[in-house]
């Protein structure tokens, strides 16, 4: 599939927001010790800033993007349309949550609640996203147990690196936290793993036999395309990216992803606060060009069976 | 609305297209005829980027693709004209998130509505087949319509009432009707002729049929054909009539 940039930067970086989002509600209704308050009202901030930019970012995909507010009303079949209302509404409590900061202190009941409905919404709101492509029969390497797993455990592992960044800067860095963003993103790189094995692993179950119907005698081969340019079919669905570049950004994907975010966080909870902070926000950087490459990479390596009709012997 | 029209609204009518990949002969009549009569039909305009220049591309509704099938004498080229099927279980549609791609509970055509589509591909990603392309100039999906705006058009004489590769085809290849009537001639036609279903394993039911290609016939089993025979007197040295009208003209000719 082609890897659209509108839609790499949407995910990644709503997912990042939706993260750092639900970690913060964690955080708070944990009861950990944060830092004075503009903290609370910064990561907030940039958590729906993240979100924003996402959400905008997926508009540029479509043709006619002044009429996305139609996209909420089929949230009873379409995944995507239950992903923009649920993005929708968790503004609702977290832009409360938001203002709120602005002037009192935020908690009490009331304001637990709505900790409460932001993590959740958060988290179903990654889900959604990842249902869009989990729940599409036509590509194999997207319809897959492992896909809304990855798209939950990599938000949070960007959310955590956002959250002990904002931590260092604020004063408030703290052992156990930083040790756990660490074991999120070396749950990310593990489940990663077990994606691109299980991909790589499965039988091709379609064939351009069963494509045409024409398999029962013997091999099909395309010898003509009904085209001599490309068309809409080839631009969108017949993207391919050579085995070894994928198997190279693979590598580079988990270890800037991955590796060294948690290796830089992990330091960065044990030396002085100065270090830690520049440390902690390298990571955010690093991080940021890892899922980039890897959300590439999700598009890029994944096979329409439309390929099939263009000569590809199974998909 | 994106839900797919619930069993007690639909009326069983389910009309598609029956294609005879036996005697396609890849001439892309139907396609051409699709691409003119749907430029300004329903689906208009189906636009063209740089059709003069050197990567040209647009949107056409059907593609005639050509495979190399079989070996030794069996071997043969199929064309194959792909379109979409108008499937029972379309996921293009419950993917849709703005309800402007839907399945019609009369007839089963599954259309895109132009004023409401966003344009956000996704409904293409949703098909196995192939079957949408997207318009970049005008920013929404096309995809075939049956061409709802002839079969049930009354300004048109009864018999082109049929979609315009149906009526293109030179050599009725395409078979226009109702599938969910097992009385209907298409139905028959497929019912004789073992039609099958693409991709049956994908689940979307396809309501088009496909006619595989019949089996070739090899040198033992096939029948002499006695052309000569039948239409011709043969002579007692072999030569026919027209034989030696031939050879009276090449005998003058050559003089
Ligand atoms: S062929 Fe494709 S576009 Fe047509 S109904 Fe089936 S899934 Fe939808
Ligand atoms: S491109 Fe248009 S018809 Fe297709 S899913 Fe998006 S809004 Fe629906």
């Amino acid at each position: 599939m082609h890897p659209a940039y509108s839609v790499i930067i949407f995910t990644t970086s709503s997912g990042a927001g939706y993260g750092l989002l639900a970690l913060l509600a964690c955080l708070i209704l944990s009861g950990q010790p944060v830092p004075e308050n503009p903290f609370v009202t910064i990561t907030l901030g940039l958590a729906l800033a993240l979100i924003s930019v996402g959400l905008l970012s997926s508009t540029f995909h479509l043709g006619r993007p002044e009429r996305a507010w139609r996209a909420f009303s089929q949230w009873r079949t379409s995944w995507l349309s239950r992903e923009g209302v649920l993005a929708v509404v968790t503004f609702v409590p977290a832009g409360l949550l938001f203002l709120g900061s602005l002037v009192f202190e935020v908690s009490g009941f009331l304001w637990t609640l709505a900790w409460l409905a932001t993590l959740v919404l958060a988290i179903a709101t990654v889900a959604c996203t990842a249902m869009i492509y989990a729940s599409l029969k036509t590509i194999r390497q997207w319809h897959s147990p492992w896909v809304v797993p990855v798209y939950l455990v990599l938000a949070a592992a960007s959310g955590a690196v956002l959250l002990v960044a904002l931590l260092h800067l604020f004063g408030g860095q703290n052992a156990t936290i930083g040790f756990a963003a660490s074991a999120t993103l070396a749950a990310g790189l593990l489940i990663k793993l077990g994606y691109w094995h299980s991909i790589d692993h499965a039988k091709k179950t379609h064939t351009i036999g069963a494509a045409t119907g024409l398999g029962g005698k013997g091999p099909v081969r395309q010898v003509a395309s009904p085209h001599s340019g490309e068309n809409f079919i080839m631009k969108e669905m017949g993207y391919k990216v050579a085995r070894r570049h994928a198997a190279k950004l693979r590598r580079l994907a988990l270890l800037f992803g991955f590796v060294v975010p948690a290796a830089a966080i992990a330091l960065g909870t044990v030396s002085g606060a100065l270090i830690g902070t520049i440390l902690s926000l390298g990571a955010v950087v690093v991080c940021a060009i890892g899922l980039s490459m890897e959300r590439w990479l999700f598009f890029a390596e994944a096979q329409h069976v439309v390929s099939l009709y263009y000569g590809a012997e199974a998909a | 609305m994106t839900s797919l029209p619930p069993a007690a609204a639909q009326t069983g009518k389910k009309l598609g297209l029956v294609i005879d990949l036996d005697t396609c002969v890849g001439c892309q009549a139907c396609a051409v005829s699709c691409k003119e009569w749907n430029t300004s039909g329903y689906s208009a305009p189906l636009t063209d980027e740089k059709p003069y220049g050197d990567e040209p591309m647009g949107v056409w509704l059907n593609r005639i693709h050509s495979y190399e099938t079989g070996e030794e004498d069996q071997s043969r080229v199929v064309h194959f004209p792909r379109s979409c099927l108008h499937c029972e279980e379309p996921a293009c549609v419950t993917v849709c998130p703005t309800g402007a791609s839907y399945k019609r509970a009369e007839d089963g055509i599954v259309l895109v509505n132009p004023d409401t589509c966003i344009g956000c591909k996704l409904c293409s990603w949703a098909c196995p087949y192939g079957a949408r392309e997207y318009d970049y100039d005008h920013g929404v999906m096309k995809k075939c319509t049956l061409c709802v705006d002839r079969i049930y058009n009354d300004n048109l004489l009864e018999e082109d009432r049929v979609p315009a590769c149906v009526k293109a085809c030179p050599t009725s290849a395409r078979h226009f009707g109702d599938l969910g009537d097992p009385e209907s001639d298409v139905s028959k036609l497929v019912a004789d002729r073992g039609g099958y279903d693409l991709m049956p394993e994908m689940g979307y039911k396809p309501v088009n049929q496909y006619l595989p290609p019949r089996p070739r016939r090899d040198g033992a089993s096939a029948q002499p054909v006695p052309v000569a025979a039948k239409t011709q007197e043969v002579d007692a040295s072999g030569t026919t009539s027209l034989d030696r009208l031939f050879a009276w003209v090449d005998h003058k000719l050559t003089r």
